[in-house]
């Protein structure tokens, strides 16, 4: 659960996503202040990769937002009691630092190296350049097993970041 | 044996290790063995273990008492030739990361830059970084209450101060940092220097914030590190290098009585060498499912097909029904083993022929991995039911101190043999990660056969362990020869690796496809 202060910030962040959010990024749901989604969408048309899809993100924030990064996976399925349901479930961008079962291994979710200016509007810019950037169609190298074995919070997880450059 | 001295050296040890049998096994024996003082070490300060053994390292525990005086010793030291306070001195110290010598030096070549750096500068007055500004928005909050107060370190990147003290002070309570917090924007490598953090570390924080601050020092120096032990304070210094890993294994002994490997913090993990070590678990993790099966403790008797259950630690099994004695690890004739048949330890490469095409390849690399695994994991699982049996053992051999009036003394060979039983089980569990990397060559031989000794003198020990409760006393004078044997049959192993590594006569193969 938040805190006062994670709150304050949080208030803040949602007056101006409500307003307006930047091209190709849609605030689905902020009903309290420790789970928001959000959708985003690869703008750049020549990348087949992520074309016509749209990729729905779950953001989770501790008491210590944004002192801490928030948690933020793309999410798999929609959450029981989805109104109106919903029958597919969602795309997990194909990256070879997104797992298939949506948890991202991006250097600026962890700890070490996130800074408290960061905000859910920084994150989601950065995994949409992310995207748009890659030409792979790959899962990272160790997909299958982390998917298979993970039961681990991405938090608690500290990845060796395969590649800076991807 | 190269010369006398280390046969001499070696003879010594052997009388030690009976010792061991008697006294039971401590750190403390290392004590007898002081020789006073070495480079590097003070004078007065306690060498707690000297090179005796070519697998043995020279490390030194240090208690919390150890680690402020030193720091208090350099400060002072330093503190005469800066001309400064020894408060100022310690966040120099701190600032050059414990470094004395290049803290000196560059004092010297441009003090102003070294005090600037360290936050002492005059440009780091208390004004310049609390700053009451209008039509300031902090980028943390994103508040833009006018005025507001702010903070700043020497980056210039300026926050509300309410977010710079909610910053650190997360940084200090929940990362347990102090003397390398970043400056929160992002991108900034910026470090919060003393004199700022004295000023954002609330009251309630500043004992464990010093605390923290105290710790840089083992934390800063190469040659001192925690001992990994949970809720252990002590710190243990030791001479070896992180490039020197390849050729030595530096195994330590706290004084808590963890022993780790303080090149990678790891157990134990004689005689592998950290980096195989690293591969190799990674490894086991990556294949678990595939060498699952493995560590069941149930398997079938190779005759009869009876399930056999293990519950002690010893791998000469007997099954209940036909009577048949066969290894538990490779599930052959038990009295094979021993004699020149002997090859349980050894992965028997099957004739190039039959592993032409790729899928043959492929699994005899998995054979191959899952030899060597079987006997890994199983020296791990052994090691834990000698542990079990240990402990059942201890209780009648209580019952047995009270009604067949033995001493508590009379009774220790047991205390020794498991220990015995765990080091050595705990060292043959780690010559298979290391065997499975091995390439082959002249020497191969000589540690496969090292290898098979230990692993006998080991399976016979474990026996013993096993009987009969009422038996046991009889059999202590040869429950200690087989205890010392093994410790004997140990140290040989281990000191031929070591001497091997050290001079680079061993080669791995760096995949670990081993074909
Ligand atoms: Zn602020
Ligand atoms: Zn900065
Ligand atoms: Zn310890
Ligand atoms: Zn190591």
């Amino acid at each position: 659960m938040a805190s006062s202060f994670a709150v304050k910030r949080l208030q803040r962040e949602l007056i101006k996503l409500q307003a307006q959010t930047p091209p190709g990024i849609t605030l689905i749901s902020a009903n309290d202040f420790s789970e928001w989604h959000l959708d985003i969408r690869v703008l750049d048309d020549t990348n087949p990769l992520y074309t016509n899809q749209t990729y729905r993100l779950r953001f989770t924030f501790s008491a210590t937002y944004p002192i801490e990064p928030p948690e933020v996976v793309f999410l798999t399925r929609a959450p029981n009691g989805a109104d109106p349901p919903v029958l597919n479930d969602y795309p997990v961008p194909m990256h070879p630092h997104v797992y298939s079962n949506g948890i991202i291994c991006l250097d600026l979710l962890d700890k070490q190296a996130w800074s408290p200016v960061h905000n859910v509007e920084s994150v989601c810019i950065s995994l949409q350049s992310m995207l748009t950037g890659n030409r792979k169609n790959e899962r990272p190298p160790n997909d299958a097993d982390f998917v298979r074995s993970n039961m681990r919070r991405p938090r608690d997880i500290s990845f060796l970041f395969h590649d800076e450059k991807v | 044996m190269e010369s006398e001295d280390d046969f001499n050296s070696a003879r010594s040890t052997d009388d030690e290790m009976m010792d061991d049998v008697e006294s039971g096994y401590s750190d403390d024996d290392f004590d007898d063995l002081e020789i006073g003082e070495e480079e590097g070490f003070d004078a007065h300060d306690k060498i707690t273990a000297t090179q005796k053994q070519s697998y043995e390292v020279e490390f030194k525990v240090w208690t919390p008492k150890d680690i402020d005086e030193a720091q208090l010793r350099l400060i002072n030291e330093v503190k005469d030739v800066l001309g400064q306070s020894p408060e100022a001195t310690a966040i120099l110290l701190r600032y050059s990361r414990w470094n004395r010598e290049k803290l000196i030096e560059q004092y010297m070549d441009n003090q102003a830059a070294v005090l600037e750096g360290a936050g002492l500068g005059e440009s780091n007055s208390t004004e310049a970084r609390v700053q009451t500004l209008t039509g300031f928005t902090c980028d943390i909050c994103c508040d833009d209450t006018s005025p507001m107060t702010t903070f700043a370190i020497k980056c210039g990147h300026r926050f509300c101060i309410d977010c710079y003290k909610t910053y650190v002070n997360a940084k200090v309570t929940d990362e347990a940092e102090a003397a390398r917090i970043k400056c929160p924007a992002d991108q900034c490598n910026r470090i919060v220097d003393n004199k700022s953090m004295e000023l954002l570390v609330p009251d309630n924080l500043t004992d464990r914030y010093h605390e923290l601050l105290v710790r840089t020092y083992v934390d800063d120096l190469e040659n001192l590190k925690w001992c990994p032990a949970p809720n252990c304070e002590f710190a243990i210094q030791c001479k070896v290098k992180a490039k020197e890993l390849k050729k030595v294994v530096p195994t330590v002994h706290c004084d808590c009585g963890h022993d780790f490997c303080f090149g990678c913090a790891y157990n134990d993990h004689l005689p592998a060498p950290c980096d195989l070590v690293k591969k190799w678990v990674k490894k086991c993790e990556d294949d678990s499912e595939t060498a699952n099966w493995i560590s069941a403790n149930t398997k079938e008797c190779p005759k009869c097909a009876s399930t056999i259950e293990k519950n002690g630690g010893c791998n000469h099994m007997t099954c209940r029904k036909c009577k048949h004695e066969f290894c538990w690890m490779c599930m052959g004739v038990w009295s094979e083993h021993g004699t020149s048949w002997y090859n349980c330890n050894r992965f028997e490469e099957k004739s190039g022929t039959e592993a032409r095409d790729a899928q043959a390849k492929s699994r005899q690399s998995l054979e191959r991995y899952l030899h060597y695994y079987n006997r890994y994991a199983n020296h791990e699982q052994s090691a834990k039911l000698d542990k079990d049996i240990y402990v059942k053992t201890e209780k009648k051999m209580t019952q047995l101190q009270n009604h067949a009036q033995l001493s508590w003394i009379e009774v220790q060979f047991l205390d020794s043999a498991s220990k015995a039983l765990q080091r050595c089980r705990q060292t043959l569990k780690w010559t298979y990660a290391f065997a499975f990397y091995l390439e082959r060559n002249n020497l191969t031989e000589i540690f496969e056969d090292n290898q098979k000794d230990l692993e006998m003198a080991v399976e016979n020990l474990s026996e013993l362990f096993e009987k009969p409760t009422d038996q046991l006393e009889k059999m202590k004078v040869e429950m200690m020869d087989k205890t010392a044997y093994c410790n004997k049959r140990r140290i040989i192993l281990l000191n031929d690796t070591a001497d091997n590594l050290r001079k680079s006569r061993h080669a791995f193969w760096s995949n670990d496809l081993g074909a």
